[in-house]
């Protein structure tokens, strides 16, 4: 089966076909709320009101805007650290989402868990565990009982470069591809693990093993939202026609340390430098701008919801010590993940 | 009632799950046309087909993984580690996945891990282990262990009706070997200890293979003493109520694990009674255990090890002379 590269054009026009003015406008207020919401977290960390350490997507926006916005209300997401605006895209609203940061009882976990480790149930959501990547495996197998009841809807989920190194890589590839399964891996190749870069970590581009387990590997440039979006639909129509599964290579940039602390001087400066230029924040807004969107006024509107959801989180109490030993076990029902919000024009009829 | 063996009870329940639940799926190596390495689901692909009785990649990690995400969306699934032990390979997605997901994110995981363990027939370090403590260890995960082929039914159905990741504990050396009335039917087992034999001078208290073997230890009265054998059934949830009546009654006690000693469900339980329970001892709580090595191959070296019944009766002589 082919690997193929997108072409570079797909982030343009022939992207766009399938984005009305307001889907590309979302696109960017999801980067825009996403990054606004990082800094603000970053912020709070530095007053120490973020327990623990702090990580960020910052330069990444587009891989999880692009791709999350190309899922539908059945779709089920497992989602990665630094892909906060597939969240924001599910209907995960800021305050909640300060809230989860700095430990608080309004968080999505309630304090349980930290940073961006948290998933919405409610809205279709697991969460990410440490141990990279084990969502692939659990994404999986939701498609294999989406693909068990006959019904369209596929997982979708996200994993780093240095996950492919693991051996879950391996399984949950090998299993997606032996029951042709509509799943959707993205793999964020953002350069670095932690301080390790990607030539110690394979030998051969990893969108090249798609084939090896026999189906559909891209590369997409990963700075660039539309493109995102434009690879993850295809991928979810191929999903959905039981061609089965796709590993969409986001090709992208850590543009800030592993976490907080991690100051990234094993990183050449100009390597930084040259990936500054491609922005994706940028490179959306200069698209709407010669289309006549207001971005200052867009930029306004989003620092103000910012604004009024740290005030709300930092308003919000602290978790209750008497509850840490709660939860342990499911008591009721098991309850199924639910729907998430689906923003895409294509859904309501709009554009599909 | 029909008298079935433990094996067959384990098949019966599973089958009585598949027609009752169209959630239900099973998952593991070989169980499908072949049937599983012990049986078990012989002839399940001919009424079920092989969607629900699925043969999986042999890829450990692959089954409890792809059976968490298939729960969150609904499903039940049933996996099968073809021996306990390799559930080694399966252990961060079991621990760090399943265990953890509903208490960070209040999402419900109904899995039942099915794990065929013990020793016994020469299966050597690799197919003979009582992994059942490391997951005792890991919050999250309830983990039974039947004796009897009524228990054995019963609580597979409790397990599979559970919300939340159950290791269900099913020795091999019981499949063929034990055998009793079972109830027809679904019928669901609590997790909770029962008394196998009522005694009042020392109470032994065992799980899993070691129940059958307790009882043989002390069938013939122990020089007239009278023995109580306290089958646990369940080591998370562990019941604690059950366990101190008895060293109550019975106010001295042997522990068997067939496990390794270090951690075993065992040192739990004599943690227990050590915090509760020590007004009522009548002398040094007692454990007899397999020592903590692997599981050796040849014959005489695995009888070595693994706990019997001269040993347990060796140990109960000596406790009820204290």
């Amino acid at each position: 089966m082919a690997t193929h590269t997108a072409e570079p054009a797909a982030g343009g026009a022939a992207a766009a076909e399938h984005l009305t003015l307001e889907d590309r406008i979302w696109l960017l207020r999801a980067m825009l709320l996403m990054r606004g919401l990082e800094e603000r977290a970053m912020t709070l960390y530095r007053q120490g009101k973020v327990p623990g350490s702090f990580y960020d997507g910052y330069g990444q926006e587009a891989v999880s805007a692009g791709a999350a916005f190309a899922m539908g209300p059945q779709d089920r997401l497992c989602i990665l650290h630094r892909d906060l605006a597939a969240h924001l895209i599910r209907g995960v609203t800021p305050s909640r989402i300060l809230s989860q940061y700095m430990g608080r009882a309004a968080g999505i976990t309630g304090g349980r868990d930290g940073n961006v480790h948290f998933g919405d149930r409610k809205l279709g959501c697991v969460g990410m565990v440490s141990m990279l990547p084990d969502m692939m495996l659990v994404a999986t197998g939701m498609a294999m009982a989406f693909k068990l009841r006959g019904e369209r809807r596929c997982a979708m989920t996200w994993f780093g470069d240095g996950s492919t190194s693991r051996g879950d890589f391996h399984e949950a590839m090998n299993w997606a591809g032996v029951q042709k399964l509509p799943v959707i891996f993205v793999l964020e190749n953002n350069q670095y693990a932690y301080s390790t870069p990607v030539d110690k970590q394979y030998a051969v581009d990893p969108v090249e093993r798609a084939a090896a387990y026999g189906f559909v590997g891209v590369t997409v440039d990963g700075n660039d939202a539309e493109a995102m979006f434009e690879a993850a639909r295809g991928a979810r129509e191929r999903a959905l026609a039981g061609e089965g599964p796709t590993l969409i290579e986001a090709v992208t940039m850590r543009m800030h340390g592993h976490a907080a602390h991690d100051d990234m001087k094993y990183v050449p400066k100009e390597q930084v430098e040259e990936w500054r230029k491609r922005d994706p924040i940028e490179r959306q807004e200069n698209r709407l701008r010669v289309l006549g969107v207001d971005i200052d006024a867009l930029r306004a509107s989003i620092k103000a919801e910012i604004d009024a959801a740290a005030e709300e989180a930092l308003a919000g109490p602290m978790p209750d010590p008497a509850t840490a030993v709660d939860g342990v076990f499911c008591t009721g029902e098991a309850e199924p993940l639910g729907d998430g919000q689906a923003p895409w024009s294509g859904f309501s009829g709009g554009n599909a | 009632m029909p008298t079935l063996t433990y094996l067959q009870a384990i098949s019966a329940a599973l089958r009585d799950e598949l027609r009752a639940d169209p959630n239900v799926i099973l998952m593991g190596e070989d169980i499908g046309v072949f049937g599983g390495a012990f049986k078990v689901t012989d002839g399940f692909v001919d009424e079920f087909g092989t969607d629900r009785v699925m043969d999986t990649p042999l890829a450990e990690s692959g089954i409890i993984g792809t059976a968490i995400g298939a729960a969150v969306v609904g499903m039940r699934p049933v996996c099968e580690m073809q021996f306990s032990d390799f559930i080694s390979c399966g252990f961060d997605q079991l621990v760090n996945v399943a265990g953890k997901m509903h208490y960070r994110q209040g999402l419900a995981v109904p899995i039942t891990v099915r794990l065929p363990s013990g020793g016994g027939f020469s299966g050597g370090p690799f197919h003979s282990q009582n992994p059942e403590a490391w997951f005792m260890h890991s919050p999250g995960i309830k983990v039974v262990a039947p004796s009897t082929a009524a228990d054995a039914k019963g609580l597979l159905h409790a397990a599979i009706r559970d919300p939340n990741p159950v290791c269900y504990m099913e020795h091999k050396h019981l499949y063929r070997r034990v055998k009793d009335e079972v109830p027809s039917g679904v019928f669901e087992t609590p997790f909770s200890a029962r008394v196998a034999q009522p005694g009042s001078d020392l109470v032994v208290i065992a799980y899993g293979a070691m129940v059958p073997m307790a009882l043989e230890a002390v069938s013939d009265g122990l020089d007239g003493a009278s023995v109580e054998v306290l089958d646990l059934r369940s080591l998370v949830p562990l019941d604690e109520e059950a366990i101190l009546d008895s060293v109550e009654r019975c106010s001295k006690v042997v522990i068997v694990d067939e496990a390794n000693a270090t951690c075993a469900a065992g040192a739990q339980v004599a943690a227990l009674i050590a915090e509760k329970g020590f007004e009522s001892l009548d002398g040094p709580v007692v454990r007899v255990a397999a020592p903590d090595v692997p599981i050796p191959f040849s014959p005489p070296l695995e009888a070595a090890v693994l706990p019997g019944v001269d040993r347990l009766r060796e140990a109960c002589r000596e406790l009820l002379a204290y």
